[in-house]
């Protein structure tokens, strides 16, 4: 084949995925895809921006990495620098305040998902007509869903506000604690709707699963693939999106590592750096950067979970489990019933610590013996966050390495591309919105989140361009 | 009448601050009949707020407003021209409309800006200009507003 005869199609950026993302196509003249490739626009210079920093300033600051998931940063951070100060215990006040404020975060993040980015692709087919294959055609046909998914995502907003402050100005965890408590007058407003947001939670996981096991056959092999699967978990292997250890196992189920203290992180996860993507790409050391790339977020928290500790979430697990037999669920789509399921864990995690008296302590900060390294890891909404910092004796950051949730999950998002080019777009005769819009449904089965360039009016259009083997710009459309 | 200004933009990211620093000024300044409220961005949830108000301005930063701002009415609209990472303020109002039943009177009110690209905390010198002059014209604006003077 000459490579003048072969085409580029470009997505950009990839829509009703957070943040900045560019897929490229290599198509020859017969449509046949040559390459797929998924580019992200990883935030730069924020190392820089850091550096000589007070470590008390950092928690606040990392929010501006992102506008999606301010909290998660904000609680990594946080966690680190607990390392920092010597903290090695929270006080349960602490502790429980930061976890209520995490679960807020992570039941708002998966109802917005679910209910506004990826139920257009569900409710009304993949290759739908794209002007109803939106949040505005899912608020006009199915309104309830619709307000079912605000209202789950601003329950969760308000706790997130109640917990850390301002939307924009979080400052609830600090080194070594919190700096507030939760007053009995905030603890009522959220229980006066809790057993709704159950309820919701409960038609959310009923809703995925549905969806899932109908639609098993076509949903099976889309974008698809063997992978590892890495997460925090308890020292009982319980799922903690919280706080744990590391754990990581095969595609079978088999653990390649298990209680692994993160703040040694570094020994056992590398990042590969790729010519042609700004974004790492992490592995796991021993098995090198060909077998040993994994997936991280609900999927894997799923796998590598032994047990789920909220009644209800454990039994959703255990419906999930038994659709692969008990062993790990590689199958792309049901991160979305695996979202779910936290979900309803997440609300059911929120009405225990609802009902927690520690919540109104006022014992919120401990210190100890100061150190110069810490590392902070969570269970972010899309995955695995790590946080690692060095301070010097003036207390000024001097070094941060950060492993976002979607750099982990670079290369199985790159695999769902090429995967589904493959399956659903190589030799076809026309490439239609549509079809593209395959490739998109599997990236955002991850909810990758972008972090962040700014969004100002006139800025991010929704591009489309196709260019030839020489890089000619041949069409161009913006959405 | 009720009067709700979202200021929205990483103040992370310089003039890309210039939302959420309008709505710290005015929530400063505590006008009555003012709600302020600020985020990186618009999402789905701000539907629901704005559906409980009679008028609302959406404040953002602005790459090619003209200065020092601009300030224009704007109507329900459809999906094409959004995506997920901010839900686009005429989307906002379509949901507020679909979903709860209201149409307040909305504006976009644009501050010119001019450095973007870079982490980065405090405005450039003529995006705070253009802001000084956005707060004033939103104090002067809502005043009419709340005393009938349209």
């Amino acid at each position: 084949m000459s490579a003048k005869t072969m085409k580029r199609v470009i997505i950009e950026p990839v829509t009703r995925v957070e943040g900045h993302g560019k897929v490229s196509l290599l198509l020859d003249d017969k449509n046949h895809v040559k390459q797929a490739r998924l580019h992200i626009v990883e935030f730069r210079g924020f190392e820089r921006f850091i550096q000589g920093r007070p470590y008390w300033e950092i928690p606040v600051l990392v929010q501006r990495l992102c506008g999606i998931c301010p909290v998660s940063h904000h609680l990594a951070a946080a966690k680190a620098m607990d390392v920092i100060v010597g903290a090695d215990t929270l006080t349960p006040t602490a502790e429980k305040m930061r976890r209520l404020m995490h679960y807020g975060q992570m039941f708002q993040s998966h109802a917005l998902h679910f209910f506004h980015l990826c139920s257009p692709d569900l409710l009304f087919g993949f290759d739908a007509d794209v002007a109803i294959r939106n949040v505005i055609g899912v608020a006009r046909k199915y309104p309830d869903l619709a307000v079912q998914g605000v209202m789950m995502r601003k329950y969760g907003q308000e706790i997130i506000k109640a917990t850390a402050g301002k939307k924009i100005h979080g400052t609830g965890a600090i080194p070594g604690g919190v700096n507030k408590n939760l007053s009995i007058a905030e603890r009522d407003l959220f229980l006066k709707d809790i057993e709704q947001m159950l309820a919701w939670g409960r038609s959310a996981v009923k809703l995925a699963k549905d969806y899932t096991v109908e639609h098993l056959q076509k949903l099976a092999p889309f974008g698809s693939f063997d992978s590892n699967h890495l997460s925090l978990i308890r020292a009982d292997g319980a799922m903690d999106l919280y706080h744990g250890n590391l754990r990581a196992i095969d595609a079978a189920g088999k653990k390649i590592f298990d209680q692994v203290n993160y703040q040694k992180y570094y020994d056992y996860i590398v990042e590969e750096v790729k010519d042609w993507s700004y974004m790492k790409f992490p592995f796991i050391k021993s098995l090198g950067p060909e077998k040993g790339w994994y997936r991280v977020g609900p999927l894997a928290r799923l796998n590598t979970a032994d047990f789920i500790d909220t009644p209800e979430a454990e039994k959703a697990r255990k419906e999930f489990v038994a659709v692969t037999h008990g062993k790990p669920n590689n199958i792309t789509m049901a991160y979305h019933w695996a979202r779910m399921i936290e979900t309803l864990h997440s609300i059911e995690k929120i009405r225990d610590l609802l009902h927690d008296k520690d919540l109104q302590g006022k014992d919120l900060v401990v210190t100890g013996t100061r150190r110069s390294e810490g590392v902070g890891l969570i269970e972010a909404p899309r995955g695995t966050l790590f946080h690692h910092y060095k301070v010097n004796e003036q207390d000024q950051v001097v070094m941060a390495n950060l492993i976002v949730s979607t750099t982990n999950n670079n290369t199985p998002m790159n695999l769902a591309v090429q995967k589904v080019a493959e399956d659903h777009i190589s030799g076809q005769p026309k490439i239609t919105e549509g079809l593209l819009n395959h490739i998109e449904v599997a990236i955002r089965a991850y909810d990758p989140c972008l972090s962040c360039a700014t969004h100002a009016l006139g800025r991010m259009p929704l591009v489309v361009e196709l260019f030839d083997h020489e890089g000619n710009l041949v069409e161009r459309r913006e959405k | 009448m009720r009067v709700l200004l979202i200021g929205f933009g990483n103040p992370g990211r310089k003039d890309d601050g210039l939302g959420p620093m309008l709505a710290q000024r005015l929530e400063g300044v505590g006008l009555e009949g003012l709600d302020v409220d600020s985020d990186y961005q618009l999402t789905v949830e701000d539907a629901e707020s704005v559906a409980r108000y009679d008028a609302v301005v959406f404040a953002d930063a602005s790459v090619n407003a003209e200065e020092p701002f601009e300030f224009k009415r704007i109507r329900p609209a459809g999906a094409p021209g959004f995506s997920s990472h901010s839900v686009e303020p005429e989307a906002v109002l379509m949901l507020a409309k679909t979903l709860f039943g209201r149409e307040p009177e909305a504006y976009v009110l644009g501050i010119r800006g001019y450095e973007f690209n870079d982490f980065g905390e405090g405005l450039s010198e003529g995006a705070a200009a253009n802001l000084e002059a956005a707060a004033r014209f939103v104090r002067k604006q809502v005043k009419q507003w709340l005393t009938g003077g349209g």
